[in-house]
């Protein structure tokens, strides 16, 4: 039983390592600010959510393990993902454009920066 | 050996979050940079079993210090100016002190030594006796709070006095006692709020922190309370109470913030934590002791011990609490004296 529980925590804990490194390659990767936010957020969620799982099964049922370890996932469920719409929301609000990779080098390629102020919103 | 290498690698995140940060000139980055590196030496005094400074950093250095920072540039500017590109002096000088520096460090025990003094004179003779002298749990808060009670008042004194610099410098109550300006200060204030502080009409933002608010205060008085039996105490605590208070001050905005941390009541605080340290040393003299000596507060000395740490960490605990939030609301209210200063000129005139 341990055993097969260790063997759960383990596979559990690779996957998480392994979203975690995923995220951290979107985040360098993705061409606009809002898929970066996206990838971040998602690197928040689902990585904490597989580790704290893995780490779970590691805890030999004692009880204020378990009930520390789920403190934290609730925490991180609450927090991360408002902290994500945040970011991303002041940047809609401070005149970051949406849309789509291409219209953005387009604009970028008229001289267009799309950190500039002034710019509305477009969508 | 695991340890040795996450320690190795941690050290290596030190090195390069220091050199980003040194690179930026963008000084938002820059304070999100040190928070980063807070993070990290808090990991690295975790895995050195120092969980006690590990939570102070992480709560003081990535938390309440980031917030500060980023509320003093939002007053200032953005990017760094410029200096000439090469200096010989200043850089002369840095590498002298910093070659002293690391010249002394030769002279240190090596890392773990069981023969270096800290490990043969005092400390030994701390773990040896707590338990039959003060008996609580955590050795490190009976050496904060009992054996070294006297350098804690000077450190909780140290944060008072910053504080009363800080609001001398920043505070308008001379203003504030001039009734028609206070009342157009918190219009501008309400008005500011429903203008400026878009987290008040964002829904996700506003139930996501209700249920956290409260939350974050008990569990600041967790870390108050139970600062005897694991890490904690008065420094953290009061830094994390803080953060809640700063939570609610950036999504419901300042002016409601300030109708319940009123400066007066901020002010009133910060000065009782610092009284109520004092005052239980001035107790323990009153009863026969020592300043600060505990034995004597109950008729038991472990007793007595224990009284006496729950009281000085309560008075640090109340006075950083109100430092922090004084700082935060006098520096985020500062960010509207533009529009202020407009509103004398009206004032003025009419």
């Amino acid at each position: 039983m341990t055993e097969l529980l260790e063997l759960v925590g383990g596979v559990l804990l690779g996957a998480g390592a392994v979203v975690v490194v995923f995220g951290g390659v979107l985040i360098l990767r993705m061409p606009t600010f809002y898929s970066r936010v996206h990838a971040a957020s998602v690197n928040e969620t689902l990585a904490p959510l597989l580790i704290l799982l893995g780490l779970a099964c590691f805890a030999d049922g004692r009880f204020d393990v378990l009930v520390r370890l789920g403190l934290i996932l609730m925490f991180l469920l609450l927090t991360s993902p408002m902290s994500s719409h945040a970011l991303a929301k002041a940047a809609y609000r401070g005149g970051l454009p949406t849309g789509q990779y291409r219209e953005q080098q387009r604009r970028e390629r008229e001289g267009r920066g799309h950190s500039e102020p002034s710019e509305e919103p477009d969508a | 050996m695991t340890l040795d290498v996450l320690a190795v690698v941690l050290m290596l995140f030190l090195l390069v979050t220091a050199w980003g940060v040194l690179r930026l000139r963008d000084l938002f980055s820059a304070a999100m940079l040190l928070g980063m590196f807070s993070l990290v030496s808090a990991a690295l005094f975790t895995i050195f079993d120092a969980v006690d400074v590990a939570f102070t950093e992480a709560s003081v250095g990535a938390g309440i210090s980031t917030i500060l920072m980023l509320a003093t540039l939002g007053l200032t500017t953005e990017r760094e100016t410029s200096c000439p590109a090469w200096r010989p002096v200043p850089l002369l000088a840095v590498l002298v002190t910093g070659g002293l520096l690391i010249y002394g460090t030769l002279d240190m025990p090596s890392f773990g030594d069981p023969q270096s003094p800290v490990h043969t004179y005092l400390g030994a003779r701390y773990l040896e006796e707590e338990p039959k002298e003060i008996g609580v749990p955590n050795v490190v808060t009976a050496v904060l709070a009992s054996y070294r009670g006297y350098d804690t008042l000077g450190e909780a004194t140290v944060v008072f006095a910053a504080a009363i610099g800080v609001l001398l410098l920043l505070s308008d109550r001379r203003e504030e006692r001039d009734r028609s300006s206070a009342r157009a200060l918190k219009d501008h204030l309400a008005r500011d709020d429903a203008r400026h502080a878009p987290a008040m009409k964002n829904r996700i933002l506003r139930v996501s922190a209700r249920p956290m608010i409260p939350s974050i205060l008990l569990f600041g008085l967790y870390v108050q309370f139970h600062g005897d039996y694991g890490p904690g105490g008065g420094f953290q605590a009061g830094v994390i109470m803080a953060a809640g208070v700063v939570l609610f001050a950036l999504v419901f905005g300042l002016e409601r913030t300030r109708r319940t941390f009123s400066a007066n009541l901020l002010e009133a605080m910060i000065a009782l934590g610092v009284l109520l340290y004092g005052s239980v040393g001035v107790w323990s003299m009153l009863a026969g002791g020592n300043f600060l000596d505990y034995d004597v507060l109950l008729h038991d000395p472990k007793h007595g011990q224990h009284l006496g740490i729950v009281l000085v960490e309560l008075g640090v605990g109340i006075t950083v609490t109100a430092v922090m939030i004084a700082l935060f609301l006098l520096f985020a209210a500062r960010g509207l004296d533009d529009a202020k200063g407009d509103l004398h000129l009206e004032n003025g005139a009419s």
